[in-house]
């Protein structure tokens, strides 16, 4: 069935595929015999841009779609659709032929109920609003309003017809919706878990509509295990654990995940502070050297995470030497300090930092798991879909950008586990890692830095075709 | 640490092929109170090395699980065995102690829960 979905004007790479994952989720797909087809069927209003906001869906229930916009982050509301129109004689014609047995259900006398007027491009006074709401007469409300907790809600939903320089997707012509409210986002998660009432913060911390549209990227749901090689302060597995997942970490940097800022500003008290359950793990453990035992697969149901890939922090991995008089001599750790020793780092470019993420995600994830992470890209050259890391593991189901500034934005990678994780490409992984890691001293010393990596993409990009 | 996470772990020092499982060194074990959840439990099952696992918990000194893995059938059935699987795989803490290598006997330190399993220079 065809419902209007009408979103937030935010994000706006981020709607669909929001919707489509938590469809997903909540079970659209099952019946469709096509598998790997994760797409939802999309239409636009006559004459709107596809920056607008107002959309049709078309989902199998109204089950699916109350759960998808109920646990959204950027649908402001699912309607069932009674009627539209250029103009108000138009809707209410469209109203009157909607069928009797969809909406009679909906204005019986013992329901409550509530209407709300809305608009999009235009500010309308509360008269005005008054004034459309005794226009709608004809449709036969006999229930009690209810402003407060109403039975059923009701919108009113006009675009405006002047396509003002305001910043807004241009609408050409004018649009009326009237529809019954199925769900709709819950926005007051996000002042809940606001940044910046966070106890403990660092300074890549995600913020709290990013971290939870990753976390419904990402499909955490209760009875999942969901895992974040760069845990950090823990900020995108609270939204995981908000949605009732089960969660882990691990950073490179033991100050981030055991000690904090002492006993209440840790990671642990980011999630006590919101009675979440804590992690089941946190560890140290470097991305490039995982410790998972051999033979351990497919444990976990997502893995989310911004990857360091050196614009605000720089990512490290072990078995560093700082370079000594333009030499790396070869190391070893006296006895005496072995116990107390802290072992210096490397930086871990961009390339090497991708493979082994798809590495690790294409042995440790369930099939069907998903993959949800960062990653940068420069906007000074055409960028294309074909920028993107691929892995035969691996169907991209999902690219959202968010320009960041004039020169890059990050793109949100949703990758689906469709095939098990071979000896072949293990062993082919393993490979590549000998390769960075021979490489890697040669590398230093021709001074190739992360910002290089990450700003010369058609570099990364051979780097990451060549290793597949 | 939990023994979940020590289900999981093992030594990747350079040159070790045995790195698993993983000794514990108990220093103090504290209890933390997890939501039960059995579909959790019924996933994570067969990815569990359960000689591994009833070995760490009596380590940890809890003796009630069978020596070897139960069929898994028990976990439809039988609600007192979920208890006790749940209690020791998530409410079961290493909160200071170390994990020591089988094959070097390299110590990896445990403190305030949190395994530090990172590796030396010499040993990457």
């Amino acid at each position: 069935m065809w419902y209007l979905c009408v979103f937030y004007h935010r994000l706006l790479d981020y709607r669909k595929p929001e919707v489509e994952s938590l469809a997903d989720l909540f079970g659209a797909f099952e019946d469709k015999r096509r598998p790997g087809n994760r797409v939802l069927q999309w239409r636009l209003p006559q004459h709107h841009h596809p920056d607008s906001p107002f959309y049709f869906v078309d989902l199998p229930s109204e089950d699916v779609a109350k759960n998808v916009a109920n646990r959204s982050i950027l649908v402001k509301g699912i309607y069932e659709l009674w009627g539209e129109g250029g103009s108000y004689e138009e809707l209410e014609e469209a109203v009157k032929s909607y069928p009797d047995e969809r909406k009679l259900p909906y204005l019986g006398s013992e329901s409550t109920f509530k209407i709300t007027v809305d608009s999009f491009g235009k500010v309308m006074s509360l008269l005005e609003q008054n004034e459309r709401i005794r226009g709608l007469s004809y449709i036969s409300f006999k229930g009690r309003v209810n402003l407060k907790n109403p039975d059923h809600n009701f919108w009113l939903m006009e675009t405006d017809d002047i396509a003002t320089n305001n910043g807004l997707p241009p609408v050409a012509q004018r649009r009326i919706f009237f529809g019954r409210e199925v769900g709709g986002a819950d926005r007051k998660l996000l002042p809940t878990y606001q940044l910046k009432s966070r106890n403990y913060l660092g300074p890549t911390a995600m913020d709290a509509e990013m971290a939870f549209l990753m976390a419904n990227q990402a499909q955490a749901a209760p009875g999942k295990l969901v895992y974040d090689p760069f845990v950090g302060t823990g900020s995108i597995l609270v939204s995981a654990a908000h949605f009732g997942a089960m969660t882990m970490g691990a950073d490179i940097d033991i100050r981030v995940v055991r000690d904090g800022r002492g006993p209440d500003r840790n990671v642990w008290s980011n999630f006590k502070q919101y009675g979440l359950p804590m992690p089941i793990a946190l560890l140290r453990a470097d991305n490039n050297l995982p410790p998972w035992r051999p033979g351990l697969k497919e444990v976990f149901d997502a893995i989310i995470c911004d990857p360091p890939y050196g614009v605000r922090a720089g990512g490290r991995k072990s078995g560093g030497r700082k370079l000594l008089k333009g030499v790396i001599g070869p190391y070893t750790v006296p006895d005496d300090k072995r116990a107390d020793h802290i072992p210096s780092t490397a930086p871990y470019s961009l390339a090497e930092c991708v493979h082994d993420l798809l590495d690790l995600a294409a042995r440790m994830l369930v099939i069907g798991g998903r993959l949800v992470f960062f990653y940068p890209v420069s906007r000074e050259e055409d960028s294309c879909e074909d920028h993107f890391p691929e892995h035969p593991c691996f169907e991209l189901v999902a690219t959202s950008e968010q320009i960041l500034s004039s020169r890059y934005s990050r793109v949100l990678l949703t990758m689906v586990k469709t095939s098990s994780y071979t000896e072949e490409l293990a062993l082919a992984a393993w490979m590549k890692h000998l390769e960075f890691k021979a490489n890697h001293s040669k590398w230093l010393e021709e001074g190739k830095n992360l910002h290089s990596s990450v700003f010369s993409p058609a570099e990364t990009e051979q780097r990451i075709k060549a290793q597949i | 640490m939990r023994l979940l996470t020590h289900n999981m772990l093992s030594s990747n020092i350079k040159g070790v092929t045995n790195g698993f499982p993983l000794k514990i060194e108990v220093e103090k074990v504290v209890e933390k109170q997890v939501e039960i959840n059995h579909d959790f439990l019924r996933n994570i099952f067969p990815k569990i090395d359960w000689k591994a696992f009833s070995d760490a918990a009596r380590t940890m000194g809890y003796v009630e699980l069978p020596e070897q893995a139960p069929d898994p059938s028990v976990l439809e059935s039988d609600l007192d065995f979920l208890t006790k699987f749940h209690h020791a795989l998530l409410e079961l803490h290493l909160e200071e102690g170390a994990l020591v290598c089988p094959e070097t006997g390299r110590k990896f330190p445990v403190n305030k829960g949190i395994p530090n399993m990172l590796l030396h220079e010499d040993e990457v």
